[in-house]
């Protein structure tokens, strides 16, 4: 999908949190804000909903705990009991160990996997980055040209709101497959705007 | 929103100097971008020929069998276990740091909890190695898993401490793993969006995993970190445990003690903070990091250490008193005559271990002493040497005379590829730290980026003023209308 954005840096979070504040009540799509450190609190200044990763570690963990205590259950209960010097077939006690890493080992591994998938993030992902900066020093605010709105006014309304520096730029909105060595040029500002 | 968090002026700040955001970046990225040193050669070169004689001290021991080893009919486990545990244990500290301190909601961890994750990663790789081609017969070794075979299905034994110990740290190789790249992420970005070379914006640009900075995946990742490390805080506690489950599980006297898994897990951070001494210490200097791993960092961990120290020295003292206050006779006459006894065969490890692990660590109780980095790095030296003599004390003294004195061993001193397996792994070790150290960024750079403000030294002055500042001043000047 590929769209045009006006895109405004910040250098500052005192200045970058009204501005946010301003965008939004202004009605403007705001595509997104790339910072170089997790600022807190600016996502609920965007008004982002609270992420539910955790809850889904939560189940991968209790799905770690039912496949330990079922599978060693089931081999040495049902499928091969053994006799170890008449000890019970199901000793619970000598189980935790193992069911504990075991929760411990899928509720990461899947949560690790889930975060990579809801970032769409992976090796050869390649993403429209809007500014070298936003993994340095600045605060990259993303607002997106809909049908609608009026570029200029979207610029001059940045500047106000203290972004030193303002462009417009192309990008296709997902990822693509790619390297970060090679120059891909997956779209042409003519087709977007035709 | 004027004031992101509000930190008091008295305390100690976490980033010296005046420094902004780009100055972070500069400062941690580009020994990255430079060439590597001559220093850095030398000691890469030095563990990769380390490395290399490990490597033929356990084809050795493959190819010709376990004979190549000095172990005894009795002395089964000798340097090759204690060297396991003594890894193991150093592999302690990083997820400790990053997972417990993270919890704990201590600032300072932010400056070194990627090192030190980082060594956690490369000690576990080591420890692992010990336990593995201890099976003699290495090609087999994936049978310790529990996988439908057509051996009957033949199912590893779940009721045994070694196989928890497959579980244990197998689980804690994945997650600090995990925990420590999942953190990386932005920090390459971060090097990718810089990287002038073709090489260099491929690699990094792979590694990154096309990381962003975007708010939402910012929120994500800070969910990430704090469940795991709620995740990691029970694990990195339960493995060292579970190692010792491996003694304390069996009837041996010496090693049948209900002390062990606390005892165990305070000597782990011992040694593992003693080595995040060492390696910080020679890092900060030689990447000349001084303004981010600062002396407050270093007494701060020297502060665990003396804690942690004094657990284990309690523990050495709680675990000889019951020996004797058990009134069992074996387990008294081990410690007696097998340990205290400073005449017996190795005496000399019970005292090195008390000397090292007991009484050097209590001179950190003096500020001085702890703020002096030269004397850290010497103590830090002697604290890893302490926590070897505890393994082994543990293990050989408890071994190597069975309940009859028919059934006693020989004196047992390793042979040279049992000493050359254990080099080998230091070799390892400062192979994987220095690739480390050259190719990622050795502090997380984002999260200094993120206490700067609130924890920087010039902003901390900025702080002070406002500490100082009229009430209504401070209202209309700082607060100002975005507070309407």
């Amino acid at each position: 999908m590929i769209k045009s954005f006006v895109v405004g840096t910040f250098e500052d979070e005192k200045v970058l949190f009204p501005a946010v504040k301003h965008v939004r009540k202004a009605g403007l799509k705001l595509h997104d804000v790339y910072t170089p450190y997790p600022v807190h609190g600016l996502d609920k200044a965007m008004g982002l909903r609270e992420t539910s990763l955790h809850t889904a570690g939560f189940i991968y963990g209790l799905m770690g705990t039912m496949i330990a205590i079922g599978g060693m259950g089931w081999i040495f209960a049902v499928d091969w009991p053994l006799n170890f010097g008449g000890k019970p077939h199901f000793p619970l006690p000598a189980y935790i160990p193992i069911t504990f890493e075991l929760t411990v080992l899928l509720s990461g591994v899947g949560m690790v996997l889930t975060y990579c998938y809801l970032n769409q993030m992976m090796p050869g992902v390649k993403k429209h980055h809007f500014s070298p900066r936003a993994t340095d020093d600045a605060f990259i605010m993303v607002i997106e040209l809909t049908g609608k709105s009026n570029e200029e006014e979207i610029k001059k309304f940045l500047a106000d709101n203290g972004a030193i520096e303002i462009n417009t730029q192309v990008a296709e909105k997902g990822w693509w497959f790619g390297r970060y060595d090679r120059e891909q040029t997956l779209y042409r500002s003519d087709e977007v705007l035709a | 929103m004027s004031l992101l968090k509000y930190e008091s002026e008295l305390r100690e700040p976490l980033v010296d100097g005046n420094k902004t955001y780009h100055q972070v970046t500069e400062d941690i990225i580009s020994p990255i971008e430079a060439k590597p040193t001559r220093a850095w050669w030398i000691g890469f070169s030095i563990s990769v020929a380390l490395l290399c004689f490990g490597v033929y001290s356990v084809y050795r021991e493959t190819a010709y069998g376990i004979g190549q080893w000095n172990i005894t009919r009795t002395v089964g486990w000798g340097w090759d276990i204690t060297n396991f545990v003594w890894w193991i244990g150093i592999g302690h500290a990083g997820t400790l740091i990053s997972a417990i301190l993270l919890l704990f909601r201590q600032g300072w961890r932010t400056g070194v909890n990627r090192a030190a994750e980082a060594m956690t990663i490369f000690a576990v790789i080591c420890a692992g190695q010990f336990p593995i081609f201890h099976m003699g017969r290495v090609w087999m070794g994936f049978f310790v898993f529990p996988y439908p075979n057509t051996r009957g299905p033949l199912w590893p034994n779940f009721n045994s401490a070694l196989l928890w110990d497959v579980f244990a740290v197998s689980t804690y190789f994945t997650i600090s793993l995990l925990f420590w790249y999942t953190g990386l992420l932005p920090d390459l970005a971060t090097v990718r969006d810089r990287a002038k070379t073709k090489f260099r914006k491929m690699f990094y640009g792979l590694a990154s995993f096309g990381w962003t900075g975007s708010t939402k995946h910012w929120q994500r990742q800070e969910s990430l970190a704090l469940v795991l490390a709620g995740l990691a805080t029970p694990l990195v506690l339960s493995v060292h445990t579970i190692v010792s489950f491996d003694f304390a599980t069996s009837v041996i006297p010496g090693w049948h003690t209900t002390i062990f898994p606390p005892y165990f897990v305070a000597g782990a951070i011992f040694s593992g903070f003693a080595m995040v001494q060492s390696l910080l210490i020679i890092t900060r200097k030689i990447l000349h990091l001084e303004d981010y791993i600062t002396i407050g960092h270093i007494e701060a961990m020297n502060k665990v250490i003396v804690l942690t120290g004094s657990i284990v020295g309690c523990a050495y003292l709680t675990e000889l008193f019951v020996a004797w206050y058990s009134g069992n006779p074996y387990e008294w006459w081990a410690f007696r005559e097998n340990r205290v006894n400073i005449f017996s065969p190795y005496g000399w490890a019970y005292y090195g271990m008390m000397f090292c692990n007991v009484v050097s660590p209590q001179l950190f109780w003096s500020r001085r002493l702890r703020r002096n980095v030269m004397f850290t790095f010497f103590m830090s030296i002697i604290i890893n040497v302490g926590m070897w003599f505890e393994r082994f004390v543990i293990i050989v003294t408890s071994i190597f005379r069975d309940f009859l004195p028919s059934s006693w061993s020989i004196y047992y001193s390793p042979s040279i590829w049992e000493i050359g397996f254990y080099l080998g792994t230091f070799g390892l070790f400062f192979t994987l730290y220095f690739l480390f150290a050259k190719f990622f960024p050795v502090i997380a750079v984002a999260e200094i980026k993120h206490v700067l403000k609130t924890s920087g030294e010039s902003y901390k002055e900025e702080m002070g003023k406002m500490e100082r500042m009229d009430t209504m001043t401070f209202v209309s000047e700082e607060v100002g209308e975005s507070h309407h």
